[in-house]
Order: C-alpha cells, then structure tokens, then sequence
C-alpha cells in the first residue's frame, strides 16, 4: 500500500462521490413543475431514509439485543416529537446501558 | 438576514455533527486498525464525508483492489445522493449563483439531505453553508480522534454509538409519520422491500447501495402514482 496508491484511490473515491452530488444540483436550475416528479421528489426521503435504516440498524451495535432496545427507544421518543439530537443520544444510551448489563 | 440564515444552519446542523462524530469516530478507529495510515483516514473524511462509502472503500483499499472496483463500488453505493441532490435542487432558491450550487454539491449527505428538506423554506446559500460547515467539522474531527485513538476506545462506548445516526433517521421519519398516512404506509413499504432484499435468497445478493436505489425509485414512484402530493408546501415562503 504505497502513499501514491491510497491517496489515488482517495481522490477518486471523492471525486465520484461529488460528482454523484453536483450534476442534479448545477443542472436542475429551474422549478420542476410536473406534480408528478414533485410527489416522486417528496416521497424521496421517506423511501430512502426506512430502506436504509432497517435492518441495519440492527446491526449497528454489534449484539442485537442491545439494538432493538436503542431502536425501540428511538421510535418511542421520535413518536412524542423529541429532537433529532436527544433521540439519537436516548438510543445510544439504551444501546450502552443493555451492554453494560451484559447483552 | 444572511446572518440568521447561517446560524440557524449551524444550529440545525448541530445534532448531525454530534452523530458524524461518534460514527467518523468508529471510521477513524476501523480504517487505523485495518491497515490505513492516521492522515489518510482524516483526508478521505474531509473529501468524502459519506460513511458507507469511505467504509467500503477502506475495505478496498487495504487488500490492494483495483481502482475500478473502487470506483464502481462507490458509485453504486453512493448513487442514492443523485435522488437526494435532485429533490435539494428543487428547493433551493432559484436565485442563488452557480458556483454557490457547486459548493452545496459538497455537502448531500444523507443527514444534511434530511435536515434540508424539513426546512421550512427555500434553502439559502447562507443557510446551507452553516448546514453543511458544522457536520463537516464533527466528521473530520470525529475521524481524527478515532483514528489516534484507535488503541484505548473501550468497545462498549463505540457500540453504543454505532446507533446515532439511525436513531436521527428515525427521528427524521416517525414524525411527519404520525400525521400523514401517506407517509407512514411509504415508510412500511419501503422497510418490508429493505428487509425482502436484505434476507431473500435471491435478491440478497444484489448490493446494498442497488437496493436502495431500486426500493427508492419503485416505490416512491407508486407513491407519486397512488398518493399524489398536492400542496408540496415548502415551495413558497
């Protein structure tokens, strides 16, 4: 693993990456009127966001138990309209506590 | 004005650096303890910011693969930014400069994608910057400390990490959920296909980053077909 090969490897995986990002920005100037293409647009995040959450999220703490409680948590607080931040840190502290119990 | 714009963008994006933190921190630490040397795993943060991508790109990396693979691995991961940054563009004010387009290209991430389209108005450049400055910063700082750190974090704190950012996108999800029915029988649709691809003999095959281009698209499009959105409200403010 030389330095020139990493650092290659770097710049292309971060020029693919902008490129991905920047032709749909720098290309679609104007309003997109077609209410169909608007609806597409705005189920957009609600598809991608559930498609990638679940199931790795049961995943993403290395013992499921653990997880499912975060996960649960998560849902439970994120239902009565907490903040993204204090969601994120209940889960984390479910995940922590079921660990630390030993699961 | 400007100015308000920019520091509600830092205060927005504040929840998603606190999450890039903990889950650069867990990058940083894995990339180190694969093979990566400390200032390569910080560069890629700061040029990539996208967690899947610099992951399976490591992975690469460190067992010599070519920079084909590299790059088509990437893109198939990241392709879903494409959807993302196409639904951005359309709430953008139309009146921003090109250059300014070019540097909000930067920064479509998932979360800041999500956090942007909950704004309630046209997105400004001002806001847009804070938006995106601030996770930048907790994803390269995040990555430098794990990566220094990567031989004393005990285990048991970067587990419990691991689910910041999911829970944020749950938070982004339940929400709107509760009220719009549309949105919530989306939301089970697009879990139970997540779940189908993921476990299904066949269609497990088939990588994650395909996956989720192709549950994306075919539903949201059977969602604009059966459930058309009449008054997309955050056009005008």
């Amino acid at each position: 693993m030389s330095i020139k090969y990493i650092l290659t490897g770097i710049v292309i995986m971060a020029i693919t990456t902008y490129l991905i990002r920047m032709l749909p920005i720098v290309i679609f100037r104007k309003r997109i009127s077609n209410k169909w293409i608007q609806s597409f647009l705005f189920y957009v995040p609600y598809t991608v966001l559930s498609a990638m959450t679940f199931p790795a999220i049961f995943y993403s703490t290395g013992s499921m138990p653990s997880a499912v409680f975060g996960c649960i948590i998560a849902i439970i607080l994120a239902y009565f309209k907490r903040s993204l931040l204090t969601v994120a840190l209940c889960a984390s502290l479910g995940v922590f506590i079921i660990q630390i119990i030993g699961y | 004005m400007k100015k308000q714009e920019f520091i509600q963008g830092i205060k927005d994006g504040i929840p998603i650096c606190l999450g890039y933190f903990s889950v650069s921190l867990a990058f940083g630490l894995t990339a180190v303890l694969s093979g990566l040397p400390i200032w390569s795993a910080i560069i890629m943060s700061l040029s990539n910011i996208t967690s899947a991508g610099q992951f399976a790109g490591t992975k690469i990396l460190v067992e010599n693969g070519t920079f084909i693979e590299l790059i088509i691995t990437t893109l198939i991961i990241n392709i879903r930014y494409f959807l993302m940054s196409l639904s951005v563009s359309q709430k953008i004010d139309p009146r921003i400069k090109l250059k300014e387009r070019f540097l909000i290209a930067f920064g479509i991430t998932d979360e800041i994608f999500a956090v942007s389209m909950q704004r309630n108005k046209l997105l400004s450049t001002a806001y847009m910057a804070g938006l995106i400055i601030t996770p930048v910063i907790g994803w390269t700082a995040g990555t430098t400390v794990g990566a220094i750190a990567s031989q004393f974090m005990p285990v048991i704190l970067t587990n419990a990490m691991g689910i910041a950012l999911y829970g944020m996108f749950i938070a982004i999800i339940v929400t709107p959920a509760r009220t719009n029915k549309n949105i919530f029988f989306v939301i089970l649709l697009s879990i139970t296909a997540s779940l189908v691809f993921n476990y299904l003999p066949l269609l497990s095959n088939i990588s994650e980053g395909w996956a989720i281009i192709i549950i994306t698209v075919f539903i949201s499009a059977v969602a604009a077909t059966i459930f058309p959105v009449n008054n997309v409200k955050e056009e005008n403010i």
